[in-house]
C-alpha cells in the first residue's frame, strides 16, 4: 500500500514535471512568435476586420465614415464600368499571361535540364532578367516599346512587318505587358529547374529499360512527378496576375495627359483602380470593397484550383485519392 | 507508371545508350545533331534575354541625335559619353534617394533577419497547444491580397502621423518579417538535429541563448538567403513607397526613378532616352552585381520560397 502510494506520487510528480515543463515549452515558444502573433493582430487581422466594415461606409479622409449598408456593391457592380473594365483587363491579361508563363516556364527548365556542356552559363543568362527590379525593368522595356526608335518595332521592321503602337495603342497595350512579363519567365524557370533536378534518376533508367520513348517518361513520369511544382507556380503566378501594379504604372504613367491605366484605361488593371479609388480620389470605403471583392475573387480562383489539384497533383509518400 | 517501375520481369541490361555506344564505338549522330539544335537554341534565347540589357546599356552611352536617328545599333559615336550618367544622375536628387533607400533597407535587414529568426525558432522547435493551427494561418496569409489590408492600415498610419515618414517601411518588418522568411527558416531549423539542443540544454543554456549561440550560426546560410531577399524587396519596393513617401526628397531610388520617367514626359519635348537609361541602369546594377556574386544562394533560395527578384 505505501509502496504503492509512494510509486503514484512518484508518477504524479512526474506528470506533475512533465505538465511544469510542457507549460515552459509553451510559454517559451509563444514568447518566440510573439513577434509574428502580435503583427498577425494588429498588420492583418484588425486592418481585415476594419476594411470589411468600411466597405459598408462612405468614407473619404475629410469625413467620419458613414454607414451605406450594401450601397458600395451595389454601385460597383450596377453602375461602376471602370469597376468591370478593370476586372476585364485583369482577367484578359491572367487568361492569356498564366499558361504562357506556365508553359514557356516549362519548355525552358526542360531545355536547361538538358545534359549539355556548359548548360549552367546559358542558366544563368536566361534567368538574369527575373531578378531584375521590376520599376528598371519597365523602364527599360517603355523604351523596347517605343513605337518609333524602340527595339522591338525596329526589328519588326527589318522584317518588313509594321509594328503596332504597343503601349499607346488600345488593343496592343496589355499584349505588351504580356509580352515584358515574358523577358522575365527565367522566375518561373528556375523553380520548375530545381523541381526537375529532384525527380529521381532511376524512374527514368526502368522506364527506359521497359521501352518507354521520350513522350512517355514525360507525360508518365517528368509531368507527375513535376505536379507539385506545377501547382505551385500556378497559384502563385495566378495571385501575382491579381495583383500586377508597379510594372502597369511605370509602363503607361507620363503620356501626355494620360493616368497610369491608359490609353484608355486599356491597362487599368484592378489593384490600380483600387489604388486610384484609394489614394487619388480618397473615397476610402469604397476602395475598401473593392479590396474584398478581390479577396473573395482570389479565394474562389485559389479555392478552386485546390480542388482540382486533388485530380492532378501528385504528392510523393501521399496514397492517391 | 507502377507497372514501368515494379514490372515482375526485372532484368539488369546496361543503358541503352551505354549499348548502343559500345557497339557504334561514338555517340549516335543524331545525337550529336540533336545537340547542334540544342545549342543553337540556347544561343537565340540568350541573345533574346541579353541583348535588350546590351542595348539599354548602349542607349545609356549613345549622344542623343544618335539615340533617335540610329537606335539600333550597339556602338555609342563618336565615343561612349559617360557624362550621360552624371546627366542623369544629378537631374534628379539620386545621391539622396539612394541614401533614403539604404536606410530604409538596413533596417529592413536586420528587423526582418531577426525577427524572422526566432519567430521561426518558436515554430519549429517548442510544442505549444494551437501551434499547427497557427502556422496554417501563418501559411494562408501568404495567399491574402494585401490590398485589402492596405487601406485601414493606411489610415491607422496616418493617424499616428506616421506618413511621410519611413516607419511605415520598417516597423512592420519587425514582426516576423513575413510568412515567407518564416517558413523558409522554419524549414530550415527542423533539418537541424534536435540534439544540439538537448546537450546545451543540459549545460543549462535558456532556449534564448540556445537559439543566439547554437542555432543562429547554424543557420548563417539560410538567415544570408533571407537577408538577400530582403535587400532587393526593400530596394525594388515601389507601392510601399509611393503611398507612404509624399515629400520628394524622402524617395527612395526606386520612386526617384520613376519621378524621373515621368518629369522626362512632361515637360521635355524630346525624350532623353539615353539619360533614362542611364538611370535605369543604375538603379539596377545592386541586383545585377548581387545576382552574380550570390548566385548559388540565390538560385537555392528561389526554388525554396519561389520568390520573384
Amino acid at each position: 500500500m505505501a509502496v504503492a502510494a509512494k510509486g503514484e506520487s512518484v508518477v504524479l510528480s512526474g506528470y506533475r514535471r512533465k505538465s511544469r515543463l510542457a507549460r515552459r515549452e509553451a510559454l517559451e515558444g509563444f514568447i518566440c512568435i510573439s513577434p509574428w502573433l502580435v503583427g498577425l493582430l494588429i498588420f492583418t487581422a484588425a486592418p481585415l476586420i476594419a476594411s470589411f466594415y468600411m466597405s459598408f461606409t462612405s468614407w473619404t479622409v475629410t469625413y467620419s465614415p458613414r454607414w451605406i449598408g450594401l450601397e458600395n456593391y451595389r454601385y460597383m457592380f450596377f453602375e461602376d464600368s471602370r469597376f468591370w473594365k478593370s476586372l476585364y483587363n485583369t482577367v484578359y491579361y491572367l487568361v492569356l499571361s498564366v499558361p504562357l508563363y506556365m508553359v514557356g516556364g516549362l519548355i525552358t527548365a526542360l531545355l536547361m535540364n538538358a545534359n549539355l556542356k556548359g548548360i549552367q552559363f546559358f542558366r544563368t543568362i536566361w534567368y538574369l532578367p527575373a531578378v531584375l527590379p521590376s520599376v528598371g525593368t519597365a523602364l527599360l522595356w517603355v523604351w523596347m516599346l517605343n513605337p518609333e526608335s524602340g527595339l522591338i518595332n525596329r526589328i519588326l521592321g527589318q522584317l518588313g512587318i509594321e509594328g503596332p503602337r504597343w503601349l499607346l495603342s488600345e488593343a496592343w497595350a496589355k499584349p505588351a505587358i504580356i509580352l515584358m512579363g515574358l523577358w522575365g519567365v527565367g522566375g518561373v524557370m528556375i523553380i520548375y529547374l530545381a523541381g526537375l533536378r529532384s525527380i529521381p534518376r532511376d524512374l527514368y533508367e526502368a522506364a527506359e529499360v521497359d521501352g518507354a520513348g521520350v513522350w512517355r517518361k514525360f507525360s508518365s513520369i517528368t509531368i507527375p512527378m513535376l505536379s507539385p511544382v506545377i501547382f505551385f507556380n500556378l497559384i502563385m503566378q495566378i495571385i501575382g496576375a491579381f495583383q500586377i501594379f508597379s510594372v502597369v504604372v511605370v509602363l503607361t504613367s507620363g503620356y501626355v495627359g494620360e493616368r497610369p491605366g491608359g490609353p484608355a484605361d486599356a491597362t487599368l488593371f484592378y489593384v490600380l483602380y483600387l489604388y486610384q479609388e484609394g489614394f487619388q480620389n480618397l473615397r476610402m470605403g469604397y476602395a475598401s470593397a473593392l479590396a474584398w471583392v478581390l479577396l473573395i475573387i482570389t479565394l474562389l480562383v485559389t479555392g478552386m484550383q485546390f480542388k482540382i489539384a486533388g485530380r492532378w497533383v501528385y504528392y510523393e509518400g501521399l496514397p492517391k485519392k | 507508371m507502377d507497372t514501368l517501375v515494379t514490372g515482375k520481369k526485372r532484368y539488369m541490361p546496361l543503358p541503352l545508350e551505354k549499348v548502343r555506344q559500345s557497339i557504334l564505338g561514338r555517340k549516335s549522330s543524331r545525337r550529336v545533331l540533336g545537340s547542334a539544335v540544342l545549342y543553337a537554341i540556347l544561343a537565340l534565347g540568350s541573345l533574346a534575354f541579353l541583348y535588350p540589357l546590351a542595348w539599354a546599356f548602349a542607349t545609356s552611352l549613345k549622344p542623343l541625335p544618335q539615340v533617335i536617328n540610329e537606335p539600333l545599333g550597339l556602338i555609342p559615336r563618336p565615343a561612349p559619353q559617360w557624362s550621360n550618367y552624371l546627366e542623369a544622375l544629378t537631374a534628379q536628387p539620386f545621391a539622396r534617394y539612394t541614401l533614403n533607400t539604404l536606410i530604409i533597407v538596413t533596417f529592413n535587414i536586420i528587423a526582418v533577419v531577426g525577427s524572422g529568426a526566432l519567430v521561426a525558432y518558436g515554430f519549429a522547435r517548442f510544442r505549444f497547444p494551437g501551434r499547427d493551427t497557427l502556422f496554417t494561418v501563418l501559411l494562408a496569409t501568404m495567399m491574402l491580397p494585401g490590398q485589402v489590408t492596405l487601406i485601414p492600415t493606411y489610415v491607422f498610419f496616418s493617424k499616428i502621423r506616421w506618413v511621410d515618414t519611413y516607419k511605415p517601411l520598417i516597423i512592420p518588418a519587425f514582426f516576423g518579417g513575413g510568412a515567407f522568411t518564416i517558413f523558409l527558416l522554419r524549414q530550415f531549423f527542423m533539418t537541424l538535429p534536435l540534439d544540439l539542443d538537448d546537450a546545451a540544454r543540459m549545460d543549462g543554456a535558456g532556449f534564448f541563448r540556445i537559439f543566439l549561440y547554437i542555432l543562429v550560426p547554424l543557420a548563417k546560410p539560410a538567415l544570408a538567403t533571407i537577408a538577400i531577399f530582403t535587400f532587393l524587396g526593400a530596394w525594388n519596393d515601389f507601392f510601399g513607397p509611393l503611398i507612404y513617401l509624399n515629400s520628394k526628397e524622402k524617395a527612395t531610388i526606386a520612386l526617384g526613378v520613376y519621378y524621373f520617367r515621368i518629369s522626362q514626359f512632361q515637360f521635355v519635348n524630346i525624350i532623353k532616352w539615353n539619360l533614362l537609361m542611364a538611370a535605369s541602369l543604375v538603379f539596377m546594377l545592386p541586383s545585377l552585381i548581387i545576382f552574380f556574386l550570390a548566385q548559388d544562394t540565390f538560385t537555392k533560395g528561389i526554388s525554396l520560397t519561389g520568390v520573384r527578384g
